[in-house]
């Protein structure tokens, strides 16, 4: 029995019927692409081919392309790694611990979110393969292969192996959740179509027929899976944190990493839904489906999120002035006052002051701020990593070799490179690919919908 | 009469009706050979008495696998086939090699469960389902009677029954 509760505002408006739903998700994949899909395609894949420049200088002429000196040797590819990897965490929050606390309202979402996520690891790792110079022979120092050195085996001490097998099982975990999801709805499509469409629908539904067998076994698989995707995203930023917090390096070697930084990732990760979503509703005009309601409740996280964010900066600050440390406390005090004084105070607004404006209520349900801050916020966190990272090894411990770090064009480039393939992948997604979850709405448009309850 | 050819299709509008009519056609004795529907429909594995999917134990055992295999290949490689001391620490570190026997649990029981839950649905991309009713991925539940497994009954009685038990539409479907 489903029960509707009169205090709370229904997930899909527009009294629709479970046939709109089919219809309305299912017309974007069987239109032709519209004018506005075809610009927005091309300017990604546009960005893409400019940024493959860099990434071929890159793998060309070798690492001596970025902008890295021998004091400065992690800057740009650490941080825009991070920074993808962070946005990534929303889809599995929305997808698998929204599952687990039983929140209707991440079906309409969850689709696009999980799509969000693997573009965006896919993003994310480029930049520790380009960093290793010689990718094609990356496997050998990544993975555990026997080879002609002994075998000599990798170091499973190090955290930055830890990061290959942890963002390499959080994708490929991420991938089959999103699959799994994404049969039933391949299955409807097949069924609405004719000629080649219904023969390659047909072969992506798996030969789905929505037995009751089938759906048990099914909501069987999505409550184990989100059950493991949950500490699997914990674990995953946990460990990108220790990629840092297990070295030595004033502003790196402290516990708060872990939760800071998973925290930090939630609230990017949910403003780039935002970014999308506000977009995607209003393009594929699905504005019934992503409603109101649920840009206002992503904001709510972001408030939360975003405070604990804030906390963490305060937190350490206090930690290293508390723990007496020298080394500790310049490296804090020079974070705020030093040669980048703009980064630290960009991210400070970015991060802490402008996330407290959805506390007003007509600002969280505005459309138009809540894009605006939601780029806010994802800049504000770019902000974040670049000011850990940088800051905290431009001024070592030997005053001598203090330096600066200063972005090559090479380092723009494959930044622009990863821009290019997350907006192509997911322009690809949003035509090609049905945005919104149409089975798992269905399930839940009883208890919103006027027209279907009767 | 051959098993698995004739059915009979009973077409249902809502999940209510239908949980409803899936307990009044069993308790009148009728076999249900299967209810197709477009979502998941809460309750419906219960009144059409599935026993609970054994898929979590599938998981829980290859979840094992993982933490086994992970913690193994570890010790051997970094214990026994060359040892090396690395930032002063035991050569046998075990707390170092949680992270990498956590994330090969995960990898281990999320594609383990996978695969047999594609096996055990028969899903892959070269499947060809029989389709009872197209519009089962839509908008309408889909309640298929094996004509054949209901032989004691006559076939207008069956309809009779499903039609009381509020089905839209009572259709006939037969497969080659």
């Amino acid at each position: 029995m489903q029960v509707t509760s009169s205090v709370r505002e229904p997930l899909v408006t527009g009294g629709k019927t479970y046939h709109d739903v089919t219809h309305d998700v299912s017309r974007q994949v069987e239109g032709k692409p519209t004018l506005l899909w075809f610009l927005a395609f091309l300017t990604a894949a546009g960005t893409l081919a400019i940024g493959l420049i860099a990434v071929t200088a890159t793998v060309w002429e070798g690492i001596g392309m970025w902008g890295l000196n021998k004091t400065v040797g992690w800057a740009w590819d650490i941080t825009n790694f991070v920074w993808w990897v962070g946005i990534g965490h929303a889809g599995t929050l929305i997808s698998a611990v929204l599952l687990l606390f039983r929140q209707k309202w991440r079906t309409s979402i969850n689709r696009a979110a999980e799509a969000m996520t693997i573009f965006a690891v896919i993003c994310a790792a480029m930049f520790p393969v380009l960093h290793m110079g010689r990718p094609w022979l990356g496997a050998y120092w990544a993975l555990p292969l026997p080879n002609t050195f002994g075998s000599l085996w990798v170091n499973f001490n190090s955290p930055l192996l830890w990061d290959v097998f942890a963002i390499s099982t959080y994708f490929s975990v991420s991938l089959v959740f999103w699959y799994i999801g994404l049969i039933p709805d391949f299955a409807t499509i097949r069924d609405r179509a004719t000629g080649l469409r219904k023969v390659i629908y047909g072969a992506l539904s798996f030969g789905w027929d929505g037995a009751a067998k089938t759906w048990m076994r099914y909501e069987s698989v999505s409550l184990i899976l989100a059950g493991l995707a949950t500490p699997l995203v914990l674990s995953v930023h946990t460990i990108v944190s220790f990629d840092f917090a297990t070295s030595v390096i004033p502003g790196w070697h402290t516990t708060i990493f872990p939760p800071y930084f998973v925290a930090g990732a939630i609230f990017s990760g949910f403003a780039m839904v935002l970014t999308l979503m506000i977009i995607t509703r209003k393009v594929f005009k699905l504005e019934d489906y992503i409603t109101m309601t649920h840009i206002e409740l992503m904001n709510i996280v972001i408030i939360i999120t975003g405070s604990i964010v804030g906390i963490a900066y305060i937190t350490e600050f206090f930690i290293a002035w508390y723990s007496g440390v020298e080394a500790e406390q310049y490296a804090f005090i020079n974070r705020a006052t030093g040669p980048y004084w703009w980064a630290y105070w960009s991210m400070m607004t970015c991060n802490v002051i402008s996330p407290q404006l959805f506390w007003v209520k007509k600002i969280r349900t505005s459309i138009i701020a809540t894009f605006a801050l939601s780029i806010v916020v994802n800049i504000g966190m770019w902000f974040e990593r670049f000011v850990i990272i940088v800051t905290s090894l431009h001024r070592d411990y030997l005053p001598s070799s203090w330096a600066m770090f200063y972005p090559s064009i090479t380092d723009v480039g494959v930044y622009l490179f990863t821009f290019g393939l997350f907006f192509t992948l997911f322009f690809l997604f949003a035509k090609f690919f049905p945005v919104i979850n149409m089975a798992e709405v269905k399930s839940v448009l009883k208890s919103t919908s006027e027209k279907v309850r009767k | 009469m051959e098993r698995d050819k004739n059915f009979i299709l009973g077409v249902y509008d809502d999940e209510d009706v239908l949980l409803h009519a899936v307990s009044e056609v069993r308790t009148s004795g009728v076999k249900i050979h299967e209810v197709y529907t477009p979502y998941p429909v809460h309750g419906l594995e219960d009144v059409l008495g599935y026993k609970r999917s054994r898929l979590p134990i599938a998981a829980f055992l290859f979840g094992m696998l993982g933490t086994t295999l992970a913690l193994t290949m570890q010790l051997y490689m970094m214990r026994f086939d060359w040892p090396m001391i690395i930032g002063g620490k035991d050569h046998a570190a075990i707390p170092d090699f949680i992270p990498v026997t956590f994330e090969l649990t995960v990898l281990l029981a999320a594609f383990g469960m996978v695969g047999v839950f594609m096996i055990s649905s028969n899903l892959k991309p070269w499947a060809q389902p029989r389709i009872f009713d197209l519009r089962s991925t839509d908008d309408k539940h889909i309640m298929a009677i094996d004509i054949a497994n209901n032989t004691s009954m006559e076939v207008a009685k069956i309809q009779e029954i499903l039609k009381s038990s509020g089905a839209t539409e009572v259709n006939n479907k037969s497969f080659e």
